[in-house]
C-alpha cells in the first residue's frame, strides 16, 4: 500500500441473503483513495456504489453482509475492527453525507445540536464548545446568519441549506475522508451547482478525500480527479478523470457517455440496448455483454479479467484482454 | 407557418396557503398569467427549477387542476370553458404522462388492463378488437405482449414508463403532455424513452408538451422552448438561439449551472443575483421569435 493512500477497498463482497442463492449486490471490488483525492463512483440504480459505501463503514442491514474483502483506512482494516472501534471511525475518521438531508437529519433537533452531537459523542467538545463550533462550521459551509440559524430545525431550512449542514455536520469531527451519497441528486441544478462548487472549496480547506457517489456522470467531470464505474456490482473501469471522459476503454462506459444529451434539437440519442440486468439471473460471463455492441463469443462465457490498460487505468474487458497484462490486483 | 394547436393566454393558479376559521392563508401564485402557443407537430419545452409552476401549467391545460384564470384553446376551442363531459370527450385529444412511473400505474392492473381501460371508459371497440389494439400498442412503444398479462412491479423502470405510454396513446390524441418523462430514469434508459416519443411523433404526427429541469435534454428534442421562474415565464423562444444568447439572468445561471461533461471544459458559472430580476417585467422581443423579460 503506496505511502499516500488513505482508503484501500481490496476485494469488497456483500451479498444479501434473500431466496435460494445468495444475491452479489458488491463483487470484488478494489480501488484506493489517496490523500487529498476525489474518486467518483459512478454507476446506475442498482449497480452497487451505495452498497458499496455503506458496506466499507459497516453500515449494512440483514440480510446483507459482507461477505470478504479487506478495507483499509489509516493502517486499519475496518472489516475486522470491533464495534466500538468500528464506532470511533464513523464520524470522526469518515464523514458521510447523504442524498436525501430530510431524510438523514433530525426533523425534532436544532441544527446546531445535530452538528456538534459528533464532537461531543467522540469527546472532542463540551455541549457548549461544540454550539461554537456549530456556528463556525455553517459559517465554514456558507450558511448566511450562522448564530441565527443554528437553533433552527431543518423543516425551516431549503433543500439547499439543508445539504449544507450535512455537510456541516460530515465535517464536525475534521474526517480525513467524507463520502458522499449522490449529495445533489434531490437538487435543483442551479442548487446543486452551489453544493459542488462548496465540496470543491471545503476539500481544499478542510484537507480532505472525497468518495463521491453519483449516477450523473456531469457531477464526476465537475469534482472527481479519478472515476469507477461500477455495473452489476463489478467495477468495469477505473480511471484517471480525463482518461475515462477522453478515451473510455469499457463499452459500458463509452455507451453511457454517449447517452448524455449533449447534442443539437432534432438529433437521436445514443441509447443503449436492452435494461440493466437483474442480480438474480446474471449472465455467466461478462454482466454487460447481453448490452454490448463488441460481444465477442468469450464474453459469455467468463467474467473477463480486470485488464491493466497502463498504469492508472483499468477496464474488466476483453477487448484490452490482449494488448495489457491482468491487473494483479 | 402553421397554425398552433394549443394556445394558452394568460393561464394563473393560485392556491391559498395555510389559514382557517380565524386567519386569513396567503396566496401563492404558482403560475402567473403564462402564455404561449404550440404549433402541430412541434414539441415545446417548459423547462424550470421545483416550484416553477411549469407542472402546475401542464396539469391546468388538461384542467386536471383547474386554473384560477386564463385561456387555454385547443385547435380553437376554449378547454376551460367546456362542461365536464365535453371535457371528457376532448380528453381523447389531451393526454399526459407523468414522471414516476412507479406511482403512477396501478400496481394491482395488469399491464393490459392498465392500457385498455381508456378504451373501455370511452366505449371503443369490441373486447377483440380492444384486445388486438392492446396488443399492437404494446408493440408500438417496444414492449413484448407476451408480457401484457404481467403487473407493474414486473416491469423495469424504462418499460413502466412505455406502459404509461402506451396509455396514453390508446385513444389515439393529437397533443401529448410530457411531464418529466425520463427524469426518473437512468441515463442509458432515457435515452431510449426519449428516442422513442421522438419516433412516435413522426410516426403519429404528435405535438408534444415537454415539461422539464433538464435542460441539456430539452435542447435535444424542443425546437422551441419557454423557461418559467417563479409562476412566469422569463424567457422563451427557438430553443438554439436560447442556448446561444440566453437574454434572462434566470436564463444565464440556469443554464451556467448545467454540469459540463468534460473534465477540461472552462467552468464559468453566473449567479443568478435575485434583485437582477424584475418581477413586473412584460416579455419582449430581443430578437426575432426570442422573448425575455427584462427592462
Amino acid at each position: 500500500m503506496a505511502a499516500d493512500v488513505l482508503l484501500s477497498v481490496q476485494g469488497l463482497t456483500t451479498v444479501f441473503d434473500v431466496g435460494a442463492t445468495p444475491l452479489v449486490a458488491v463483487n470484488d471490488v478494489s480501488f484506493d483513495i489517496r490523500k487529498g483525492e476525489t474518486l467518483g463512483l459512478v454507476g446506475e440504480s442498482g449497480s452497487g456504489k451505495s452498497v458499496t459505501a455503506y458496506s466499507l463503514l459497516r453500515l449494512v442491514q440483514p440480510p446483507g453482509r459482507v461477505a470478504a474483502g479487506r478495507v483499509l483506512f489509516q493502517g486499519r482494516d475496518l472489516l475486522a475492527l470491533s464495534e466500538k472501534a468500528m464506532c470511533g471511525v464513523r464520524g470522526a475518521g469518515i464523514g458521510l453525507v447523504f442524498q436525501e438531508p430530510m431524510a438523514a437529519l433530525n426533523p425534532v433537533m436544532r441544527v446546531g445540536r445535530q452538528i456538534g452531537e459528533s464532537l461531543v459523542v467522540h469527546g472532542l467538545a463540551s455541549t457548549r464548545q461544540a454550539r461554537d463550533r456549530a456556528v463556525e462550521l455553517l459559517r465554514a459551509v456558507k450558511i448566511v446568519d450562522p448564530e441565527k440559524r443554528v437553533d433552527d430545525y431543518p423543516h425551516q431550512l431549503s433543500g439547499g441549506m439543508r445539504q449544507r449542514v450535512m455537510l456541516a455536520v460530515a465535517l464536525a469531527c475534521k474526517p480525513p475522508l467524507v463520502i458522499a451519497d449522490e449529495p445533489t441528486t434531490a437538487l435543483d441544478v442551479t442548487v446543486q451547482a452551489q453544493i459542488l462548487d462548496l465540496l470543491r472549496e471545503m476539500k481544499r480547506t478542510f484537507d480532505l478525500s472525497l468518495l463521491l457517489i453519483t449516477h450523473d456522470l456531469g457531477v464526476i467531470a465537475e469534482v472527481a480527479d479519478r472515476v469507477a464505474v461500477m455495473y452489476a456490482g463489478r467495477i468495469v473501469e477505473e480511471g484517471p478523470v480525463r482518461t475515462i471522459f477522453r478515451a473510455p476503454a469499457h463499452p459500458y462506459t463509452q455507451g453511457l457517455l454517449a447517452s448524455i444529451p449533449h447534442g443539437r434539437t432534432g438529433e437521436r440519442l445514443v441509447a443503449i440496448d436492452g435494461v440493466v440486468p437483474n442480480l438474480a439471473h446474471l449472465p455467466p460471463g461478462c454482466a454487460f455483454a447481453p448490452r454490448c455492441p463488441s460481444r465477442l463469443a468469450e464474453c459469455e462465457r467468463a467474467v473477463p479479467p480486470d485488464v491493466r490498460i497502463d498504469e492508472d487505468h483499468r477496464a474488466r474487458c476483453v477487448l484490452h484482454a490482449a494488448a495489457g497484462a491482468g491487473a494483479g490486483r | 407557418m402553421n397554425t398552433p394547436l394549443v394556445e394558452v393566454r394568460g393561464l394563473t393558479k393560485h392556491f391559498t396557503r395555510g389559514g382557517g376559521l380565524f386567519q386569513k392563508g396567503t396566496v401563492v401564485k404558482a403560475v402567473d398569467g403564462v402564455s404561449f402557443s404550440i404549433d402541430e407537430g412541434e414539441t415545446f419545452g417548459l423547462v424550470g427549477e421545483s416550484g416553477s409552476g411549469k407542472s402546475t401549467t401542464g396539469r391546468c391545460m388538461l384542467r386536471l387542476v383547474e386554473p384560477t384564470a386564463g385561456e387555454v384553446r385547443y385547435a380553437g376551442e376554449d378547454v376551460l370553458a367546456f362542461s365536464s363531459s365535453r371535457m371528457r370527450a376532448a380528453r381523447r385529444h389531451m393526454q399526459m404522462i407523468f414522471q414516476d412511473p412507479y406511482s403512477s400505474l396501478n400496481p394491482r392492473m395488469k399491464a393490459r388492463d392498465i392500457v385498455d381501460e381508456p378504451l373501455i371508459i370511452h366505449k371503443l371497440g369490441s373486447k377483440q378488437d380492444r384486445e388486438a389494439r392492446v396488443a399492437e400498442l404494446f408493440r408500438l412503444v417496444g414492449l413484448d405482449p407476451a408480457h401484457l398479462d404481467r403487473y407493474p412491479h414486473e416491469f423495469s423502470g424504462g418499460q413502466r414508463q412505455r406502459i404509461g405510454l402506451a396509455r396514453a396513446l390508446a385513444l389515439e390524441p393529437k397533443f401529448i403532455i410530457a411531464d418529466e418523462p425520463v427524469s426518473a430514469l437512468d441515463v442509458s434508459i432515457q435515452a431510449q424513452v426519449i428516442n422513442l416519443l421522438m419516433d412516435l411523433q413522426q410516426r403519429l404526427q404528435l405535438t408534444y408538451l415537454f415539461i422539464a429541469h433538464d435542460l441539456r435534454l430539452v435542447r435535444h428534442i424542443c425546437r422551441r422552448v419557454a423557461v418559467m421562474y417563479l409562476g412566469r415565464i422569463v424567457e422563451m423562444g427557438d430553443t438554439e438561439a436560447i442556448f446561444a444568447s440566453p437574454a434572462h439572468p434566470y436564463t444565464r445561471a440556469l443554464l451556467s449551472a448545467i454540469p459540463v461533461t468534460d473534465p477540461d471544459a472552462p467552468r464559468q458559472r453566473v449567479d443568478l443575483d435575485p434583485d437582477s430580476v424584475s418581477h413586473d417585467a412584460a416579455l419582449v422581443e430581443v430578437a426575432p421569435g426570442h422573448l425575455a423579460a427584462v427592462r
